[in-house]
């Protein structure tokens, strides 16, 4: 009787096992190669839970790039391929696949991740094996400039590049926005604690001190809770007749319905990581009129985005290419374009430091991609410096503007 | 300060939740002290059957006034399979190992709960949403009362009272309290205490249930880990009433449910302050609350009212 429970038991706790390890290891590409080099590109983002629907977007944009450049021939005698992880939105996790990443030497670069917090974890894995990581969604500018960026900056890896704007950027633009267009002059902010919440807010109510406009409130809310009635309350007491909030979708849509159902009307203003349509679904009817920052110029607008559409399409992805499609696929392309710099300096073959030569190389690119001109800076940020406003109208995204930032 | 009534509604509110789903943490302590940390994730299965009821049970458009009840036998139903189905496959035959062993199992069958609805429940790999009830929200006076939170605040009390009956009144209910109370002697009498167990695990998952769908109905959105927090929550609740009382589990609930939203409400006006007022430092003021209750109670607010623990 004892035997029969004990391998019950056993039996059982294998079951949870395997299933816990089954989302890890999902979606490791497999490794044919059909002669030639193969050159496989990392994708780091999460593939499941709340942010899934900008990670697959992110994954499937590379899987584009990979093979379009596969299509083209772009680098004679190279097969790229990719092989994805997910990170979960959890720094353990994306740690833990920069070392997997790190350890498969036919990765030459990686793209992502998605969120600051997990980039944080992994950079310092990438760094010391000197592989190339772009992100294509990370807005916090500690991870570029150093932690005291906003006095000195510093470079502290030099294997990080980003084709994102930065918060330092993206915050002062909608306060800008909100204070000069919007017309509104009292603001509740609100965070969720996390490095590009926190960033996001504390960029935003700098500028818009400045500006004179006055902060009627802060608060910091728990990303793990889903009842924010307590905050709301407070909110609408503030008399606020904007709340900006620097966080993430999953929390945001929440919150704004919440918000909204106190019996306010201040529409919610946040930045990158809120625009996306499920936002919209989470917060209901009540958020139209709520406005999002987002780093770039909407590609369907963008002449330069309309072949990268058209073969989004036709590639029958299941998932939209999200807020981040764009730039996770001009990613790809800055490691294209820095392999095929290493591997035609070496004469059709890969060097043996292949991997310190490619990140020098990506130091260097410079071309025409979807989301425009992609070049990096001397701490790796992305000089294309390109932001838009969006608002909810009956429930969809609309382009507001589109600007460039100058200045701060 | 003429925000107090709205605050003092919005945590009776999360209290009463805390409180549904506190009563089965304690109701399965009180008879067999197992803590079933799956407890939560019985009330996250339950909001996922009452959403495949509306789903993919019912036609497209179906009023709410009829779904809802439908929902809510779905959501119990599931809940109950569940939870019954975790007691016999799972801790029955753990009855007689040492308290660690069904304790670490309950820890696993939390996680695997949540990942066999994350990965074979339609596109629940992210946050679903869940039905409403249309219709403004109510003002009384200076409170507004969410339509989907009418459900909750007719539920809880409800739930509360036809449990208080049950366990006070028929006789499967005193054979749960003389259970409770001595599970040998009530065997010698004639009760059959697995039956008991069984009836206090499917009356915790049912209210759990319950409490599931008033989670969906006034959230607007549910997720495979949307139990984790709020099962720990309500544990804490069940142990700041004094675990294995069922009225407890309910005070506790709502006294949690208040003191966190009062923290967040006016800790921060304090002089000095500011810093630990916000949200993210109420469940440390929650459980401040807790520890100075069991540092002068430590049987709980109502305590461990043997008699009528069941």
């Amino acid at each position: 009787m004892r035997q029969r429970s004990l391998i019950a038991i056993t039996a059982a706790l294998a079951a949870g096992a395997l299933t816990l390890t089954a989302c890890g290891s999902r979606d490791s590409g497999g490794s044919d190669s059909k002669g030639g080099t193969t050159v496989i590109i990392g994708v780091d983002a999460p593939l499941t839970g709340d942010l899934s629907a900008i990670g697959l977007g992110i994954k499937n944009s590379v899987d584009l790039a990979v093979k379009q450049a596969n299509k083209q021939k772009a680098v004679d005698g190279v097969t790229f391929q990719t092989q994805a992880l997910d990170d979960q939105a959890q720094p353990s996790s994306g740690q833990q696949n920069a070392s997997k990443l790190v350890s498969n030497k036919d990765v030459y670069g990686v793209v992502g991740p998605l969120n600051s917090s997990v980039a944080q974890s992994m950079q310092k894995v990438f760094d010391d094996a000197k592989l190339v990581e772009v992100s294509p969604a990370n807005t916090n500018p500690t991870l570029t400039q150093g932690d005291n960026w906003q006095k000195s900056k510093v470079r502290t890896y030099k294997s990080y590049f980003r084709t994102a704007t930065t918060d330092a950027i993206q915050g002062p633009f909608a306060a800008q926005y909100v204070f000069n267009k919007s017309k509104k002059k009292k603001v509740f902010v609100i965070d969720d604690k996390k490095t590009y919440g926190a960033g996001l807010a504390s960029t935003f109510s700098e500028e818009f001190k400045k500006l004179g406009g006055s902060i009627v409130g802060t608060e910091h809310i728990n990303p793990d809770t889903k009842d924010y009635s307590a905050v709301a309350t407070k909110v609408k007491n503030s008399g606020a007749d904007v709340v900006y909030y620097g966080g993430e979708y999953p929390q945001a849509g929440p919150l704004s319905k919440q918000i909204k159902a106190a019996g306010t009307k201040a529409p919610l203003v946040s930045g990158d990581a809120v625009y996306d349509p499920t936002y919209i679904k989470l917060a209901g009817p009540a958020s139209n009129g709520d406005m999002v920052t987002s780093v770039g110029a909407p590609l369907d607008q963008l002449p330069s985005a309309k072949d990268f559409l058209a073969n989004y399409k036709a590639g029958g992805y299941a998932q939209e290419y999200g807020a981040y499609g764009g730039y996770a696929y001009d990613s790809a392309w800055a490691i294209i374009q820095a392999v095929k710099k290493v591997v035609e300096d070496n004469s059709g073959k890969l060097p043996s430091d292949a991997r310190a030569k490619i990140t020098a190389a990506v130091q260097n690119v410079s071309f025409d991609g979807v989301t425009g001109k992609v070049s990096f800076d001397e701490y790796g940020d992305t000089t294309n410096k390109q932001l838009t406003v969006y608002s909810v109208q009956s429930g969809a995204w609309k382009t507001v503007e589109s600007g460039t930032y100058n200045g701060g | 300060m003429n925000e107090l009534p709205q605050q003092l509604v919005n945590g009776l509110l999360l209290g009463s939740m805390y409180g549904l789903v506190a009563i089965g943490y304690t109701m399965v302590y009180g008879i067999v002290q197992l803590i079933n940390f799956a407890h939560g994730e019985i009330f996250m299965t339950g909001a996922f059957g009452a959403l495949t009821v509306y789903a993919y049970v019912l036609p497209d458009g179906t009023s709410m006034w009829v779904a809802l009840p439908l929902m809510l036998i779905g959501g119990i139903l599931v809940a109950v399979l569940v939870a019954v189905g975790a007691e016999r496959f799972a801790y029955r035959p753990l009855r007689n190992a040492p308290r660690l062993a069904p304790l670490i199992t309950a820890i696993g069958l939390s996680l695997a709960l949540q990942q066999a609805v994350w990965a074979w429940y339609p596109e629940a790999k992210s946050a679903r949403t869940f039905p409403q009830i249309g219709g403004g929200p109510f003002q009384i006076g200076n409170v507004t009362i969410q339509t989907g939170d009418i459900f909750l605040l007719i539920a809880a009390p409800i739930s509360m009272a036809f449990l208080a009956y049950f366990v006070m009144k028929t006789r499967t209910g005193r054979g749960m309290q003389a259970t409770a109370q001595d599970p040998d002697t009530a065997r010698l009498m004639g009760i059959n205490t697995d039956r008991i167990i069984v009836i206090a695990f499917a009356l915790g998952a049912a209210f759990a249930a319950v409490g599931g769908v008033a989670d969906g109905l006034k959230y607007g959105q549910i997720d495979f880990r949307m139990g984790f927090i709020l099962g720990l929550k309500a544990f804490t609740a069940a142990v700041l009433g004094g675990i294995g009382n069922i009225y407890g589990a309910m005070i506790g609930g709502v006294v949690l449910g208040i003191a966190e939203t009062l923290a967040t409400a006016y800790i921060a006006d304090l002089p000095g302050m500011a810093k630990f007022g916000t949200q993210s430092w109420a469940d440390v003021w929650a459980f401040v609350l807790l520890i100075l209750v069991l540092l002068f109670r430590p049987q709980g607010l109502l305590g461990e009212r043997v008699a009528d623990r069941a």
